[in-house]
This record gives structure tokens, C-alpha cells and sequence, in this order.
């Protein structure tokens, strides 16, 4: 159900923690398992939990109460922009303004093509560099003036 | 563009500057280059002096180092209140740095990961702990990976792991991951997420000292606090209070953000006048007027401008003043902000942040956000200000931790220093600030398309 790199990794993080605290794993497990299948369908939490040997519910409630889980399936690319009042004094709105515009798409939509997913993010801690955005949770983009937006999207294949 | 500056540096003396457009080519974060600037001998001095346990803390308390995620509690005796003799204890660092206007630990983690590591070594020494975690925000992924290769160079070079440098203590630490929820920055949420749970904060007493991460004793502190430690030890608790004014130790980060010309992390002594940070930072966006100041983070009470002018960045000065040094976040509102508005977005954070544990935070926030958005577009009713009050009066103190008394106080401070405005939307179905000055200062201004007055 999932690869033998991603399990790899899994065991990786698995060793960070005392012998018998296993669970303390499951985040980073969920973060690996999303990056391998785009997004966590209950198959998905499922098998995480009998991994980490764990209840589903219990896995199922922490892919819940993390807002950086899909708990749906997204496009390839997913764009989180901050609107947040200090991103918002320095742009942060207008962002994702342009974004929608360009893209066709509101907050929590995809794109027909299934390219693009838009999303507004709260406080990434990067205030200083508004207007902040990410693309697929783990590369940070800042400074996104319309130009640099523009480039963004040109480099997304 | 977001900059680095300091008066009298000693987090930041030695750092490079960050790459604006590509953390993949920050320089000077290196094993080598922390090295290169003195890094690591403090914990050879606290290694080479023989200090006991109780002489590191001592120094510690001696710095009045206070707490710098927010709270201000004296990390020295924070580390004093470790039961002596249980077997397993742990440090954990609070690197969930998700507190709106707040980005100094990004760059700490950026551009020196590896006095994290020292100051969580010398920490865990003194405490008798371990093993340790820092926990980091989700949204800085790329951090989280640094800081992962950081630790393999500690590693590596005998700093980490058993028998740490041959001086007969153990101590490992490992980078854990957070996922997008503000508050695990509450330090039991935190505990809870690294137990791999959801990140609802637990009721105190029993207090982390006592039963923490796995129900063992356990310290956290602010990756700030942390990084402030190889300094200390360095050069003496003494040398760290003089640079700051009497209990108010040392130098501090504080990121300025909004309405201002070059935004970005100033390193400054602690007391240090707001005026000279507001000038590092370039003055007020355009020239215009300075509207009003959020001092230490979305959650600290807002400041007109005529007050937070007078203050000094210090605990006591912000405190006398009526707001919260906080985590010594800067947002800077120029006179083009329309403060119904700004505080609409804010509660809007908190609605949506609140873990949902407690009764009058997860109903309360709603209700916040549900009152100031019917003010911001044109359907607010003369009683709402008090009923804004009031809600923010049922939230504050009733729930298990800080989150509640975060969302109300902005609502109350925003109500008290600028009531007028909010009296004005109710009244004219219309903004107090000219839509052409809004405009101009160019913050939410699109929102006119969705109906809002502003």
C-alpha cells in the first residue's frame, strides 16, 4: 500500500522515539504517505495505523486536526497563500487575488485540468517576506509580487 | 525586502545575510562557520570549568534571560523547577513559531540552527536530561531539513549522542515536525503532537517539570531562549543582563512587519526605544502616519500610536503600557488601516485555530468573528460593542490555556482605543477611513468586491 522508500522513511522517524512511543511517528508517517499518494484517503490512514500498529481512529484524528493533511484529493500542484494581517498589510490579499484571477479558481478549488488546488494558509512564521506562499506544503515562496507569481506558475509543468 | 540588523549583536553577531530569494543559498549556517564564530565553546567551557548542574543554572538566573516565545518567564528558574534524580527527562524547544507577526526563530533556525543545538546541549546538561526534541512549525519544511542536517554534523563531531565530547554525559537530540495547527505552540498542545496526538493542551498543575513529554519531567523553552544560552555561558550571566536594563536581560529579535520601508528581524538591547526600532525598520511605509502598533505578537493588546511611541521594548515598559512584549512582534498599521477590518481578519484566526477543547473558546471565537463581520459589512447593531465585550469577558480565564485570553485580548484592546471606528461602521454603513486613503496604503482593499465596507 506504500512504498518501500516511504516505509523506509517511516522506520527512520520510528527510531527518533523511546521504544514503546511508536506513535509519536505518525505525523511525519502521514507526511510521507501524502507525498507518495497526493493526498490521504482512508485506505491510506488505515494503513498507516496497522504500520504503526496504532487504531485508525486514532491515526484518523491527528490527519484531521492538522490543517496541512489533504483530506481530499488536491491538483499537483497545491498553493497555500497567508492572508494573515501582517501578510495582508503587505499584500497578502492582493496575492491571492491575482492567484484566483489567473487560475480561474476560488479558495478550496481545483483547477478542471487538476493542475492547481488554492488555498488560504494562517501565520507560515515568514511575515517579514509578504506576500508568503507554498507550494505543495514544503517549499516557501516569498516576496510574490505578480511577477514572481507569474514565474511560479510558468515553472509549474 | 526583509533584513537583518542589530545594535550591540550577540545572537546575530556572525550570521550572513539570508538569501531573499533562495534559502538553498544561505551561506554561513554551517558546522564550520558556527565554529569559526565561537560556537560550541560554551559547552567546552561548561565542560573544561567542571560546572555543576546547579553552577549553569545559576549563570542562567543570573542573565534574567526571560522566556522569549511570549510568556516571559525567567528560563533559569524555569530550569530550577526540574525534579533532581528522576531517570528519564527530556528538553524540548518550541520552534512552532506560528503566532501572527512573528518570523525571528525562522531566521534563528535559517541562519544559526546549530546554537539551537548548543543551547538545547548546555540546557539538557543542566537539567540532567537526556534527550531532546525540537519541535518545528509545519510551514517551514525547508527548516525542519536544515536543522536535520545540522544535527548530522553535531552528530558527527562528538557533540551529540553518547558521552558527549568525552565528558561522560549523554545526550541526543532529534527534529520533529509539526503539520499546520497554531496551537501546538502552546507547550502541551506541543507535548501532545509529539506523543503523535491531536494538539489539544492539558490542564496545569501538574506542570511539564513534573510530568511531560511521555509523563516525565520536562522543560520547554522558546528556540530564542535557547539560542541565547551559548552566549551566557560564554561570557557570563553578568555580561548578558548588562547588555538589557535590570530584569529585562540581554538583547532580543524582535520582527517588525506591515506599514513599515524595510521589514525584517532587528536584533536590539532590551529597553531600547520603539522609535529607534520603528527607524531601523525604515519609518512608516510612504511617509504616511503611524496608525497604531501590535507590540508583541496578534495576541498582545493593540497600541495607538501616541502610546506605543512613549514605550521602551522591554517587558515592564510594554506591560505599564497596557499590551505584552510577547514574542516581540512588531506589526506596524500605518493611517490607511481600518482597524474593523483588521480585526476581523484576526479573529477569524482565532475561530479557526481554536483546537475546540474548551466551550467558550470554540463557541466564543465564532461568535467574535461572526459579531465584527456583520459590523465590517454594514449590518452591525448598536448594541454589538458591548456585545463584543462581553463575549471576549466570557472567554478570558475560562479555558484550559492561553488561546482564549489570546482571541479576546485584540477584541477588547481594538474596542477600547478605537471605538469610534467601530461606532462609525455600525452608524454609517460605511468606513471611518476614506476608501481613496485605503487604497492607497494597499492592504485589503479587493475585499470591496466581496461586499466588506472597507
Amino acid at each position: 500500500m506504500l512504498s518501500e522508500a516511504t516505509l523506509r522513511k517511516i522506520d527512520r522517524e520510528v527510531s527518533k522515539y523511546p521504544d514503546d512511543q511508536k506513535q509519536s511517528a505518525v505525523m511525519a508517517a502521514l507526511v510521507f504517505a501524502q507525498e507518495e499518494k497526493g493526498w490521504l484517503a482512508n485506505a491510506t490512514i488505515s494503513y498507516v495505523a496497522s504500520y504503526l500498529e496504532l487504531s485508525e481512529m486514532a491515526v484518523f484524528e491527528v490527519a484531521s486536526f492538522y490543517n496541512m493533511y489533504n483530506l481530499a484529493p488536491v491538483g499537483k500542484y497545491k498553493l497555500t497563500v497567508c492572508t494573515n494581517l501582517p501578510c495582508a498589510l503587505s499584500g497578502g490579499v492582493h496575492a491571492a487575488d491575482y492567484l484566483k484571477s489567473k487560475l480561474g479558481i476560488g479558495f478550496n478549488e481545483t483547477t478542471p485540468d487538476g493542475k492547481f488546488t488554492l488555498k488560504e494558509g494562517e501565520c507560515m512564521g515568514a511575515c517579514g517576506d509578504a506576500p508568503v506562499m507554498l507550494v505543495n506544503n514544503h517549499h516557501m515562496r516569498c516576496f510574490m509580487t505578480p511577477e514572481e507569481i507569474d514565474q511560479l506558475l510558468a515553472e509549474c509543468k | 525586502m526583509a533584513i537583518l540588523e542589530a545594535i550591540n549583536p550577540t545572537l546575530t553577531a556572525g550570521w550572513h545575510q539570508p538569501d531573499l530569494r533562495d534559502m538553498n543559498r544561505d551561506t554561513g549556517w554551517r558546522l564550520k562557520d558556527y565554529e569559526a564564530r565561537g560556537g560550541y565553546q560554551a559547552l567546552k567551557k561548561v565542560i573544561s570549568d567542571k560546572l555543576s548542574q546547579d553552577q549553569v543554572i545559576a549563570e542562567v538566573k543570573t542573565s534574567v534571560l526571560r522566556g522569549r516565545g511570549g510568556a516571559g518567564f525567567p528560563t533559569g528558574l524555569k530550569w530550577s523547577f526540574m525534579p533532581k534524580g528522576a531517570p528519564e527527562k527530556y528538553i524540548v524547544c518550541n520552534t512552532d513559531e506560528g503566532e501572527p507577526g512573528t518570523f525571528k526563530d525562522r531566521d534563528i533556525m535559517r541562519l544559526d540552527p546549530h546554537s539551537v543545538i548548543e543551547g538545547m546541549i548546555i540546557a539538557g546538561y543542566a537539567v540532567g536530561a537526556t534527550r531532546g526534541y525540537n519541535y518545528i512549525h509545519g510551514e517551514v519544511y525547508e527548516l525542519y531539513q536544515r536543522f536535520e542536517e545540522a544535527l548530522d554534523e553535531a552528530r558527527a563531531a562528538g557533540y551529540l549522542g553518547k558521552n558527549v565530547l568525552g565528558a561522560g554525559f549523554d545526550f541526543d537530540l532529534f527534529a520533529h515536525q509539526g503539520y499546520g495547527a497554531y496551537i501546538c505552540g502552546e507547550e502541551t498542545a506541543l507535548l501532545e503532537s509529539i506523543e503523535g496526538k491531536k494538539g489539544q493542551p492539558r490542564y496545569k498543575p501538574p506542570f511539564p517539570a513534573n510530568v511531560g513529554l511521555y509523563g516525565k519531567p520536562t522543560t520547554i523553552n522558546n528556540t530564542e531562549s535557547l539560542a541565547s544560552i551559548p552566549y551566557i555561558l560564554r561570557s557570563g550571566g553578568q555580561s548578558f543582563l548588562d547588555l538589557g536594563k535590570p530584569n529585562n536581560g540581554g538583547t532580543k529579535l524582535f520582527s517588525v512587519s506591515g506599514h513599515v520601508n524595510k521589514p525584517g528581524n532587528f536584533e536590539v538591547p532590551m529597553g531600547t526605544p520603539f522609535a529607534t526600532l520603528l527607524e531601523m525598520a525604515g519609518g512608516v511605509r510612504a511617509g504616511r502616519k503611524l496608525k497604531a502598533v501590535i507590540p508583541g505578537g496578534s495576541s498582545a493588546p493593540v497600541l495607538p500610536a501616541d502610546l506605543i511611541m512613549d514605550c521602551t521594548l522591554d517587558y515592564d515598559s510594554i506591560a505599564k503600557a497596557g499590551s505584552m512584549l510577547g514574542s516581540g512582534a512588531v506589526i506596524v498599521m500605518d493611517e490607511t488601516v481600518c482597524m474593523v477590518q483588521a480585526l476581523e481578519r484576526l479573529s477569524w484566526f482565532y475561530y479557526e485555530e481554536s483546537c475546540g477543547q474548551c466551550t467558550p473558546c470554540r463557541e466564543g471565537t465564532g461568535w467574535l468573528y461572526k459579531v465584527i463581520h456583520r459590523i465590517e459589512h454594514g449590518l452591525g447593531r448598536p448594541e454589538d460593542i458591548d456585545l463584543l465585550n462581553d463575549v471576549a469577558g466570557n472567554i478570558m480565564g475560562r479555558t484550559i490555556c492561553a488561546l482564549g485570553d489570546a482571541a479576546a485580548l485584540p477584541v477588547r484592546s481594538f474596542v477600547k482605543h478605537f471605538r469610534s471606528e467601530f461606532e462609525y461602521h455600525i452608524e454609517h454603513k460605511k468606513c471611518l477611513v476614506p476608501r481613496d486613503v485605503q487604497k492607497a496604503g494597499s492592504t485589503f482593499h479587493t475585499r470591496l468586491m466581496a461586499g466588506a465596507l472597507c
